[in-house]
């Protein structure tokens, strides 16, 4: 793979690996026919973002050599990664262009940024051959869609405390929309101040939601995303169905499009309702709701797929994971854990009755993941 | 107990969020106390805040364009708040340009301090953000705990020198040491003074001025060149001149020789006073 991004772009690019960064550790790099696909997903998988830049984002852009050889997939430390991009100000001041190779040969991931005054900085990043990152979803499936200029969104999140981790968006009488500071269980309510914003509809270019429509997700990869949608003077799409199910918050432009897929809050009575997993009665204590939240398997959103070179384990989940559009929507997410996020992971056939996974092995699944 | 208040104009309201910020500055949690023509915030003087006290009164009428309150009981027309000042700020933070700001109390999940702000948007209707800041109500029977402090029978007072000059020296010196000595008498002379084993560094201020009240209550035999002079904490000495954004008109501050300094802001319908110990 190469390709080469010229002026402006280059910023667009750094900013894009910014917003990622407020995602993951790792950025999953996919070379494809159709552009150049930048992944990331979260350590408990609730949070999946991916940009993909056209080939004609780029001055030149070769997906393979040759070009009809498989391109070669990779990962990187999303910290090295953003270390190239650091500071936007600089590269908008001093880089004219960017080239960036991956060559398997090499084992080398090659950012080379050409500055003003032929400076030339070359990064040599170490990558990990990997499978491909997908996660599974539809905005289509959506029923809920909520689109405005990125920097109405930015406003209506402004209030909020940048401590605060989640936030409720809904649509209140009137059909005004509004944004609520969501407090977690365990806060005291005496205590944490709640912040709440609300908006015309008219601010809003699109608004298909009846009234009482709610989610509740995660604000630091949502602000990720509004920073570079913002930059970038894009309108931001927000697919939206039921709680529990994943919100998706998309962008799209001639020479990008951008999708942030977060897992929402199942609602607390909802979740009751439905068949606790043994062990995991309303009874239960925090302690082992804590754990239970932490379980990986059942709300994974994202997996590895088209294992390669048989290097990683075969994820534990025998499931349909390959293509994107291949999700079976109308399959129920595993059971979801109490209180928490609930799975963005449609495709899991986890059965219910499966006991709840004792935290030692989710650990050990995790670090599974990394090779 | 009822409260709600409104604030219109603009510079009223930069003027209240810069109060407030002052004080978030200055205390992690305090008392707000709502009379019909005054709010008071009010640290007062617990072993938890190193001593340190705070006074800080303003006249509603210079804020607020609608004030209603009803207090506890008629003959006690007055609430007292607990508040975490940090909310209060954060909140007003967010009604920098807005077209009107409301403050009110409410009985929420808790008893919460409501603050709505109306801001303008880019259709028709406004936004509205609401902030929801948890307060405690104070019991009656616990108000006696925040009176106003007595000004202490001191032996100097002394106009300070601006501000910021005097924050960007004692900031200097608290890489230093952790304690500073202010010392000043009656011929408007104020040193800031910090000693360790390697160094002794003071610095002087001149013609700074004294009040006039200060020759009449000072005691008559004091010899007016003589120093009078207080070894404080350095840091709370840096948070009041640091947190400040009050700008005031006059400010000035009384030392008890060995015991207390006592500042005073005045700004207008303002006046914070604060209170530092001597330690020993």
């Amino acid at each position: 793979m190469k390709c080469l991004v010229t002026g402006g772009n280059v910023r667009v690019l750094g900013k894009a690996a910014h917003s990622l960064s407020r995602i993951g550790d790792e950025l999953y790099l996919e070379p494809m026919e159709n552009g150049l696909s930048l992944r990331t997903v979260n350590a408990s998988r609730s949070a999946f973002a991916c940009f993909l830049f056209a080939p004609l984002f780029f001055q030149r852009y070769q997906a393979a050599r040759p070009p009809q050889a498989q391109p070669p997939r990779c990962k990187v430390l999303m910290k090295s990664f953003l270390s190239v991009f650091r500071s936007l100000a600089a590269l908008e001041k001093t880089v004219e262009r960017c080239c960036i190779a991956l060559s398997p040969e090499s084992s080398r991931l090659v950012i080379q940024l050409h500055c003003k005054h032929g400076v030339t900085k070359t990064y040599n990043l170490a990558f990990q051959e990997c499978e491909s990152l997908q996660a599974i979803f539809d905005p289509a499936q959506c029923p809920h869609l909520l689109r405005a200029p990125a920097r109405v969104l930015v406003e209506a999140v402004a209030p909020f405390s940048p401590a605060l981790s989640e936030v409720t968006l809904g649509v209140s009488r009137g059909r005004r929309v509004v944004f609520r500071s969501y407090l977690e269980e365990d806060t005291d309510a005496a205590k944490a101040m709640m912040t709440e914003m609300s908006l015309s509809e008219e601010e809003f270019q699109q608004l298909r939601a009846q009234e009482g429509a709610a989610i509740t997700f995660c604000l630091k990869e949502f602000r990720g995303l509004l920073s570079f949608a913002e930059s970038a003077n894009l309108p931001l799409n927000i697919h939206f169905d039921v709680p529990g199910r994943p919100a998706i918050f998309t962008i799209e432009d001639s020479l990008l499009d951008g999708h942030f897929v977060l897992a929402t809050l199942s609602e607390p009575d909802l979740c009751s309702q439905e068949p606790c997993r043994p062990g995991q009665g309303a009874h239960s204590t925090a302690h082992l709701d804590d754990f239970a939240s932490d379980d990986i398997d059942s709300y994974m959103i994202a997996v590895e797929t088209t294992v390669c070179e048989g290097a990683m384990a075969a994820p534990r989940t025998p499931s349909p994971l390959s293509e994107e559009e291949e999700a079976e929507p109308n399959v129920v997410p595993g059971t979801p854990p109490l209180k928490k996020f609930r799975s963005l992971f449609f495709g899991s056939v986890l059965a219910p009755t499966e006991p709840p996974c004792e935290p030692n092995p989710v650990l050990a699944e995790d670090s599974e993941g990394e090779g | 107990m009822r409260f709600r208040a409104k604030i219109v104009d603009l510079g009223c309201l930069n003027h209240f969020t810069r109060v407030s910020n002052t004080i978030s500055k200055l205390a992690k949690t305090c008392t707000l106390r709502l009379s019909p023509d005054k709010l008071y915030f009010i640290l007062s003087d617990k072993v938890a805040n190193g001593g340190v006290s705070m006074w800080c009164e303003l006249g509603q009428g210079n804020f607020f364009d609608e004030f209603q309150m009803e207090g506890v009981a008629a003959d006690h027309n007055e609430i007292y708040l607990e508040l975490t000042p940090e909310n209060l700020s954060r909140a007003l933070k967010t009604a920098q340009n807005a077209k009107t700001v409301k403050i009110k109390l409410t009985n929420k999940h808790c008893p919460c301090l409501t603050v709505a702000v109306e801001l303008p948007s880019l259709s028709s209707s406004s936004r509205i953000v609401t902030h929801d800041i948890p307060v405690g109500v104070i019991p009656r029977k616990l108000w006696t705990d925040f009176r106003e402090p007595t000004v202490p029978d001191f032996d100097v007072s002394i106009y300070l020198p601006v501000l910021k000059t005097m924050k960007s020296v004692v900031e200097r010196m608290k890489n230093i040491s952790n304690h500073v000595v202010i010392e000043a008498n009656l011929k408007g002379e104020m040193n800031l003074k910090i000693e360790t084993d390697l160094v002794c560094i003071t610095t002087h201020f001149k013609d700074l001025g004294n009040p006039p009240w200060a020759s009449e209550d000072a005691s008559q035999d004091r010899d007016s060149e003589n120093m009078a002079e207080a070894r404080i904490d350095i840091k709370k000495l840096l948070q009041f001149l640091a947190g400040q954004q009050v700008n005031p008109t006059k400010a000035l501050c009384n030392i008890v020789h060995n015991r207390i300094v006592h500042f005073i802001l005045l700004h207008e319908d303002v006046s914070l006073q604060y209170f530092i110990p001597a330690l020993s």
